[in-house]
């Protein structure tokens, strides 16, 4: 069994909830392990930033940062927060914003680089962004997009070009009972599109709401290696285990060919530079070498028509200084990784099953930025695709990733959200209100953790609950 | 025991931040005017806990109590600052000419001197954090208020349909992200000096852009002096928002019920919280290695009125403010001096505070030796000019791991959540 395999080279035997045991480890091993708790202390490895934290937790640098990528990381560092301009502006390297547009900056929906949350009651998408296609595929496999409005909903835009539209969210309340009888309620979103200025959605329009993930440890992401991924993915759950994990083929755009993807709520970048390309485009109205034209659709004359900031907006230097960043951005420090609570906790966690996706621990492969090279981190990922069921589903395939599929999202840093973004919204729509109904809202493949989870006694749960957000 | 300098609160205040600060019983001490330094040893000796066992070095709270003072002397300065600005840019509209508009020019810059000194009281969610975005918001979205190169008609001002108030500016700034676009002191520097094309001098928006009649009249001129004023109105209500927020006089503002009441440990990850992002992330960092890297004549900040160079300067001030202890105040004409963080450090690390003494003095210098004007000094085709703003980054970034050294030292986070 190849994932087992895999396991035990890097000696992280516990993750045997993957596939059957593996006969030596029953139990998960860490907990009990005071070298392996020293090391879970420091999430990002040599990396973690243990100096600036409360609100600027995820602001920091990777503490081994290389003395001569600092000035990447600062100068990528001010694209990143600073706001881009409508061409033609005096500020020269820092127009060419929209015509339409999410926001203005990186930092306008990856606020203090934590994560983004829906709209409160009247206002606008601020964080948030609703992604469009209709049936079919593109020629390079991924979502074709809706023939008034393209791949995303702009809600915003320049003078004089008409955005194109203003996207609403209510809730209605899901109330269910934990095991022990104890009550939670859950919101269930609808999404309307008022005020749409190019004509109808398409009649099979699909919509996918997604909100800003925090961009902490994107670089420690990237280099984890193609080979961990495809021993960890498991697409026909040969082991039976209920798991499936797939990777998602997706097009590199630099490369002309498809590989493997692991950026975005559906895994369908491959790289952070493509990433960071992409929402350069689609949220900011950038063009970049990888991403020449405007997203203006036929019907969007005045779009097409708007003065560029140049061609391309952002040129490659200024693109790899904002790549450089996410790259280098370091994950913080555990306050509390030890205490009778948390580590009861993580033992309930891998129990569950949580660990079978969420898996803690990698040790990364080779990246261009050595000091991102070699390094025992705890994202608690697996970077796969999960079928986490209808209820979650978006019903908007991208690439290899079906509507019910979701790529597990990192845990590491979510204990901060409070700290950095001021709330704790989760999932990919950020519907759950904290980890408890993050885990409840767990289906599919997520569904037997969730069941475990809701069967617990409310200590149980509370444990679980704190060892998650002890990360 | 030695005597230390401590700043003097108001009066029976005093009494109750000092009662608030320590728990416990303190000695009146004598009223003898605000801003006026007393040599009190009487406040360092029932103040001392943590940090001072053995009576001699200078306690934490001390330390906390003396910056706020700072951060309210620097903060009224700041607000008269922009009052003076105000007043002559009401005076600009009311009379346009050259000798008003320079004199709003030279108003504008004054204003600057004080807040840049500020800065240094960012980052860690305090007052100023809130509002900051409207207040020294940069880039500037030049062609959403006003004409420039490539489209005279662009800008709010010359869209006669849309309404000129504080609240749609402020609602601008709502559109997509934590970004202000419309408002603060840059859209009031580009008000003034216009868009800067001349690689050796500021812009020079002419002072027709303000005459409403006659042959002069400037396009939309009163719409613009709307706006203008519009913005320097709002900048003086904001900034006297903050300045309530740090008054010793409100006990419920966010210097008494707030900063005053956090743990001395967390109150002091605060303040070199501002130290260590100003130095490192922000001036040192994205601000000029932004700059540095681009060579971009206009990525710098006050790009139209070509004063870049005293932003830099008066970052570093601030910073030495917090630092020393001292804050000379050109308003008031005085000097306030309490005990420094640097006090502290002076206590439990000589080296360390000798050290980074020597590195704030040579951050100053390198300001100050900053080729004039600010995007010469960054073109690519000057390497002597990017010698010097190469040399302040370096300063910064030095002066900041002195800082997260100092944080260490002292057994402090910058800024920790609660536990």
């Amino acid at each position: 069994m190849p994932a087992l395999v895999a396991l035990s080279l890097l000696s992280v035997s516990f993750l045997s909830g993957c596939g059957a045991t593996d006969g030596d480890s029953t139990e998960p091993a860490t907990s009990q392990d005071s070298t392996s708790d020293d090391a879970e202390r420091y999430p990002g490895g040599e990396t973690t930033n243990t100096l600036l934290l409360g609100p600027n937790a995820f602001d920091n640098y990777v503490s081994n940062i290389a003395s001569d990528h600092q000035s990447f990381f600062f100068a990528g560092n001010a694209f990143f927060k600073d706001a881009w301009v409508e061409a033609p502006a005096s500020t020269e390297g820092r127009d060419g914003l929209g015509p339409m547009f999410n926001s203005r900056s990186c930092s306008g929906c990856h606020f203090k680089d934590g994560p983004g949350a829906p709209p409160e009651e009247n206002e606008k998408f601020a964080s948030m962004l609703l992604r469009l296609s209709v049936d079919g595929k593109s020629e390079n496999g991924g979502p074709l997009p809706d023939p008034n409005y393209g791949g995303q909903l702009q809600p915003f835009s320049n003078p004089g070009v008409p955005a194109e539209g203003n996207p609403k969210v209510t809730y209605t309340e899901q109330k269910g009972k934990y095991g022990d009888g104890k009550s939670y309620t859950l919101l269930v979103p609808t999404y309307v599109i008022e005020d749409l200025a190019y004509g109808p959605l398409a009649d099979d329009i699909r919509i996918s709401p997604r909100v800003a993930p925090a961009t902490i440890g994107l670089g420690l992401l990237e280099a984890i290696s193609d080979e961990r991924l495809t021993k960890l993915a498991d697409p026909d759950d040969a082991d039976d285990d209920g798991i499936s994990g797939r990777i998602n083929h997706v097009w590199d755009v630099t490369k002309k060919k498809s590989v493997i993807g692991r950026f975005g709520w559906k895994a369908e970048q491959p790289s952070v530079r493509q990433q960071t390309a992409g929402a350069f485009l689609g949220d900011m109205g950038l063009t970049t070498s990888l991403f020449t034209s405007q997203d203006c659709t036929d019907a969007e004359g005045e779009c097409t028509a708007a003065i560029s900031g140049g061609d391309p907006e952002v040129d490659d230097d200024k693109l790899e200084r904002v790549e450089r960043y996410g790259q280098l951005l370091g994950v913080p420090v555990r306050d509390q990784w030890q205490g009778d609570q948390i580590e009861r906790g993580k033992k309930l966690f891998t129990k569950a099953g949580c660990a079978d996706c969420h898996v803690p621990d990698h040790t990364t492969g080779d990246h261009p930025l050595t000091e991102l090279s070699g390094q025992h981190i705890w994202p608690y990922t697996d970077l796969l695709l999960h079928d986490m069921g209808d209820e979650l589903s978006d019903n908007r395939p991208v690439f290899e990733a079906e509507g019910n599929e979701w790529r597990t999202p990192p845990l590491w840093g979510i204990g901060r959200y409070n700290d950095v973004a001021g709330h704790e919204r989760l999932l990919h729509d950020g519907r759950a209100r904290g980890v408890a109904e993050a885990i409840v809202w767990h289906g599919g493949e997520g569904k037997k953790s969730r069941d475990a989870f809701v069967a617990m006694s409310e200590k149980d749960r509370l444990a679980v609950v704190a060892f998650v957000e002890s990360l | 025991m030695g005597p230390h300098l401590v700043a003097q609160h108001d009066g029976d205040r005093s009494l109750i931040l000092a009662d608030q600060l320590f728990g416990i019983e303190s000695k009146p001490m004598k009223y003898t005017g605000q801003s006026v330094l007393v040599l009190s040893a009487a406040l360092s000796a029932v103040a001392c806990g943590s940090s001072s066992d053995d009576g001699t070095g200078v306690s934490k709270q001390a330390v906390i109590a003396g910056y706020v003072d700072i951060v309210h002397a620097t903060m009224v300065d700041t607000t008269n600052d922009a009052k003076a600005l105000d007043k002559s840019v009401h005076e600009l509209i009311a009379k346009p000419s050259q000798k008003t508009l320079d004199a709003a020019r030279d108003a504008w810059k004054g204003a600057r001197e004080s807040y840049l000194q500020t800065e240094v009281f960012r980052y860690y969610l305090g007052p100023i954090d809130a509002v900051e975005g409207d207040i020294n918001a940069w880039p500037l979205d030049e062609a959403y208020i006003d004409y420039v190169i490539g489209k005279p008609d662009s800008g709010i001002i010359n869209d006669p349909s849309k309404t000129i108030d504080a609240d749609t500016l402020l609602k601008l700034n709502e559109h997509g992200g934590e970004e202000n676009i419309a408002t603060g002191y840059h859209a009031i520097e580009f008000l003034l000096w216009g868009q800067d094309t001349d690689p050796d001098g500021p812009g020079d928006r002419p002072y027709t852009d303000y005459v409403t009649e006659g042959d002069d009249a400037g396009e939309n001129a009163e719409r613009r002096a709307q706006y203008l004023t519009v913005v320097s109105d709002l900048l003086v209500q904001q900034l006297s928002d903050i300045t309530r927020d740090w008054d010793p006089g409100d006990e419920t503002n966010f210097r008494n019920k707030t900063f005053l009441k956090e743990k001395p440990d967390r109150a002091l990850g605060q303040m070199l919280t501002g130290l260590y992002k100003l130095s490192k992330f922000e001036t040192g960092g994205e601000r000029l290695q932004a700059a540095l890297d681009s060579g971009d004549q206009n990525d710098e900040h006050s790009c139209f009125s070509d004063n870049t160079h005293r932003d830099m300067i008066q970052d570093v001030q601030g910073m030495k403010n917090v630092w020393s202890g001292t804050y000379v105040s050109k308003q008031l004409n005085e000097t306030i001096e309490v005990p420094g963080i640097g006090e502290l450090v002076k206590d439990a690390d000589p080296v360390l505070y000798k050290h980074l003494n020597k590195q704030i003095g040579q951050s100053w210098d390198a300001a100050n030796h900053l080729e004039i004007p600010f995007d010469r000094a960054i073109a690519k085709d000057n390497p002597k000019g990017r010698e010097g703003v190469t040399a302040l980054v370096e300063s910064l970034q030095a002066l900041g791991e002195l800082i997260g050294q100092v944080t260490t030292e002292l057994g402090l986070e910058l800024v920790t959540q609660d536990k």
